[in-house]
């Protein structure tokens, strides 16, 4: 893969606590545009709190270390404008929204997204065909975003949701956390493609998996092994394998 | 999804002053003294031109309220009130009573047009005609105008100032009025019959289904004046109404009192469907000025198979103290209350309804959505009770609270009883917080706090505002997005 000029993600020497407790200790990160970036560790290794911490999710206490995106501080920017710049996190656990349907919150995201791109909101129509086209590829049935958001969706249903925001949203940084889990084998297949479709040279993910499966489906370009809150060692995609033959015991020793 | 549309439009535009009705009128009015005795009674009764039966009826009022202490058992708190203090009488100058349109003040005319109420008959924007509602718009303590008089009369259906009622149909008014509410109810109650300022009145006949929605629009303009209106709707046999009430207030230091009564009779088969949409002014952040809304409504479904609904979306004044209630009398009639009620700053609501089952296979159903932002306190106080003769009755309540920050409370006090041992009483209550996960979730896909905390909100209100008059819900939907001003980030 042809890679772009400065890196898209560059995370340097970041260190994060909650209620005091360290999570990530000097942690380094750089992904690049168009590259397909998986992260792999044991439970508790600090993965998704990387995911919520690009995203920021507030609680969060940033002890050190700085995120650039596109060039940007990310860290001196909220939530809603690092969505708007394009980060996108697909959560591990979707949150569910009593009374609003789902229809109603995807066009209001859509819509905010617009208009911080100076963009008007888009008619109906058009934003009915571009759901149709979405829920067609990700198998997922129309009548089922007039209901709630996430309220009742199965484990597997949430996650396809999750990636038909994406398709919609069309962002720059997609960060999947966990994508994969619960999904049933069609499901894992449907998702990669979904994904797969999203690829583009413009475009990076960072996807967290414990599955060499997933993998199967989406290629990544690279492989990082995170243990004990930092990025312990970083491959091509055989480091995937090998980790399914031997497990983290190693990393994890590495990184005490 | 347009309307949510409209609600982060609306976000999106609110400047610092997001009470947008807070201007006050340059308009001459007509103001009776300050204070409150026989004096002042008479002289509003003089004014009105009103029957020697109904001045006896007021002054009666007025003696058994000199007898009376405030209700002390809503979980609200305020300073006594003065009311020598108040102004029971303010009339704008050029209006003496209601006439023609062409008549009315043009300055009361741009006063309603600034709030969104056009009191024209013909709205016709781009060729294209909006739903039609008849207005009457109470300003201060009169009927300024009424719309499509004429037009409801060729059906039959009487729709005009309270005072005009008084004047035209005489016998309609003095067989109904306080037969729901009595004179001597309560202590707001009671002052409200002493000294009712207007109005609405609306008779339906037999059979008719009024063709349009009807509705009042109060306004408080006139400084230091207490509001007393009185509304009266009377159902006969078969017919229905959907009526709608909205209410501002200019921003004023001092706290307003608004005491009114509204008085519904449902006749066989007769359907009332009556919508407030409160917005007077809540007072400031800290709590200086707003409207004390210390409200009797009450419906009676008098006939059988009756059915009387409120809905209520409370967003405004300092205090709420209301409880919209039916009491079902008729076999098989039914009653309705749809609530949202939403506090922010230091505003205090409590209120909920009562259900009185008397007769047989009774019905009743409670939705109450309250939502407490700020450092605002906001209770449910509900009655659903069963009386001995009301075999088969059922109730369905459901009551929840929606908490928007740490510094709020949110109250549920039921009361239930019943003494017949066939009735099905329901009740469930939930209480929740807006969470920071859903917060979350959704700024990261790009929204601001606010739009995802109107999002949310309106998701929390849905079913209720399923029941407001499509046009009004929308309206309404907006409201709820302002008054959540500043309750976030
Ligand atoms: N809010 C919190 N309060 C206290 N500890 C927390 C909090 N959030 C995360 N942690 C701790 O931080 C560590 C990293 O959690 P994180 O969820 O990032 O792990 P993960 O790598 O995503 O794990 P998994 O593979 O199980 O999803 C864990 O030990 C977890 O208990
Ligand atoms: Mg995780």
């Amino acid at each position: 893969m042809m890679q772009a000029a400065g890196p898209m993600l560059e995370i340097k020497k970041l260190s994060v606590s909650i209620h005091g407790a360290p999570i990530l200790e000097d942690l380094n990160l750089t992904v690049r545009a168009g590259e397909v970036a998986a992260i792999m560790g044991p439970n508790g290794s600090g993965k998704s709190t990387l995911a919520y911490v690009i995203a920021g999710k507030p609680d969060y206490e940033i002890v050190s270390g700085e995120i650039w995106f596109d060039g940007e501080d990310l860290l001196e920017l909220e939530p809603n404008e690092r969505a708007q710049k394009g980060v996108f996190l697909a959560f591990q656990y979707p949150v569910e929204i009593p009374g609003v349907a789902t229809m109603t919150f995807m066009k209001a995201t859509l819509n905010a997204r617009r208009r911080s791109r100076g963009q008007g909101d888009l008619t109906t129509p058009d934003f009915m065909r571009r759901v149709r086209e979405a829920s067609q590829m990700l198998k997922l049935d129309q009548e089922m975003l007039r209901r709630p958001l996430n309220v009742g969706f199965s484990g597997g249903e949430k996650k396809r949701l999750e990636i038909l925001q994406m398709a919609l949203l069309r962002p720059r940084l997609c960060v999947l956390d966990e994508t994969d889990s619960g999904l049933d084998i069609d499901a894992l297949k449907v998702v990669s493609d979904g994904v797969n479709a999203l690829r583009d040279p413009e475009r990076a993910f960072l996807v967290i998996t414990h599955y060499q499966r997933l993998l199967e489906h989406i290629r990544p370009d690279v492989v990082h092994v995170m243990a004990k809150g930092r990025i312990v060692a970083s491959g091509g995609p055989e480091l995937a394998l090998e980790l399914e033959r031997n497990g983290y015991r190693d990393y994890a020793e590495a990184a005490a | 999804m347009a309307a949510v549309q409209g609600t982060v439009d609306r976000v999106r535009s609110i400047d610092v002053e997001a009470y947008k009705y807070g201007f006050v009128s340059p308009i001459e009015s007509d103001v009776a003294p300050k204070g409150l005795n026989e004096d002042i009674i008479r002289f509003i009764s003089a004014r009105k031109e009103e029957p020697e039966w109904l001045l006896a009826w007021r002054l009666d009022a007025f003696r058994r309220w000199l007898t009376m202490g405030a209700p002390k058992w809503a979980r609200v708190e305020y300073p006594p009130i003065d009311f020598q203090e108040i102004h029971y009488f303010s009339a704008p100058k050029t209006t003496p009573g209601p006439k023609s349109l062409d008549d009315v003040d043009p300055e009361l005319l741009r006063t309603y047009a600034k709030l969104g109420i056009p009191l024209v008959e013909q709205e016709i924007l781009a060729g294209v005609e909006r739903p039609r509602v008849a207005v009457d718009a109470v300003f201060d303590s009169v009927s300024v105008a009424t719309t499509f008089k004429a037009e409801l009369a060729k059906v039959g259906v009487i729709f005009c100032s309270f005072s005009e009622a008084v004047r035209n149909h005489p016998d309609l008014v003095r067989r109904y009025l306080g037969t729901v509410v009595p004179a001597t109810d309560n202590f707001y109650a009671t002052l409200n019959s002493a000294v009712f300022s207007d109005g609405s009145f609306v008779y339906v006949p037999p059979g008719i289904r009024c063709p349009m929605e009807l509705s009042t629009y109060f306004r408080i303009n006139e400084k230091n004046t207490g509001q007393f209106e009185r509304t009266l709707i009377v159902a006969d046999k078969g017919s229905y109404v959907s009526y709608l009430e909205g209410c501002t207030a200019p921003k004023r230091d001092e706290n307003q009192l608004h005491a009114a009564v509204v008085e519904l009779i449902a006749l066989e088969d007769a359907e009332i469907k009556y919508s407030t949409v409160q917005n007077w002014y809540p007072g400031d952040a800290e709590g200086k000025g707003g409207i004390y809304n210390f409200v009797t409504k009450r419906g009676d479904c008098r006939g059988a198979r009756s059915k009387i609904s409120w809905t209520q979306v409370e967003t405004g004044s300092a205090i709420t103290w209301k409880y919209p209630s039916c009491i079902l009398r008729g076999e098989a009639s039914r009653g309705e209350f749809y609530s949202i009620a939403i506090s922010n700053g230091r505003q205090q609501v409590d209120s909920g309804t009562k259900m009185i089952h008397l007769g047989c296979n009774t019905r009743s159903r409670i939705i109450s959505k309250g939502i407490a932002a700020g450092k605002s306190q906001n209770t449910y106080r509900g009655q659903v009770s069963a009386h001995r003769l009301a075999t088969g009755a059922r109730n369905f309540t459901n009551c929840d609270s929606l908490l928007i920050g740490h510094q709020c409370g949110a109250h549920t006090v039921p009361y239930i009883e019943a003494k017949n041992a066939s009735a099905i009483i329901e009740h469930e209550a939930t209480t929740s917080k807006v969470s920071e996960e859903q917060l979350f979730y959704c700024l990261q896909r790009g929204l601001s706090a606010e739009e995802a905390t109107a999002l949310i909100v309106n998701g929390f209100v849905r079913d209720v505002l399923q029941q407001l008059p499509m046009e009004f819900a929308v309206e309404a939907q907006k409201l709820i997005a302002i008054s959540l001003e500043g309750s976030v980030g």
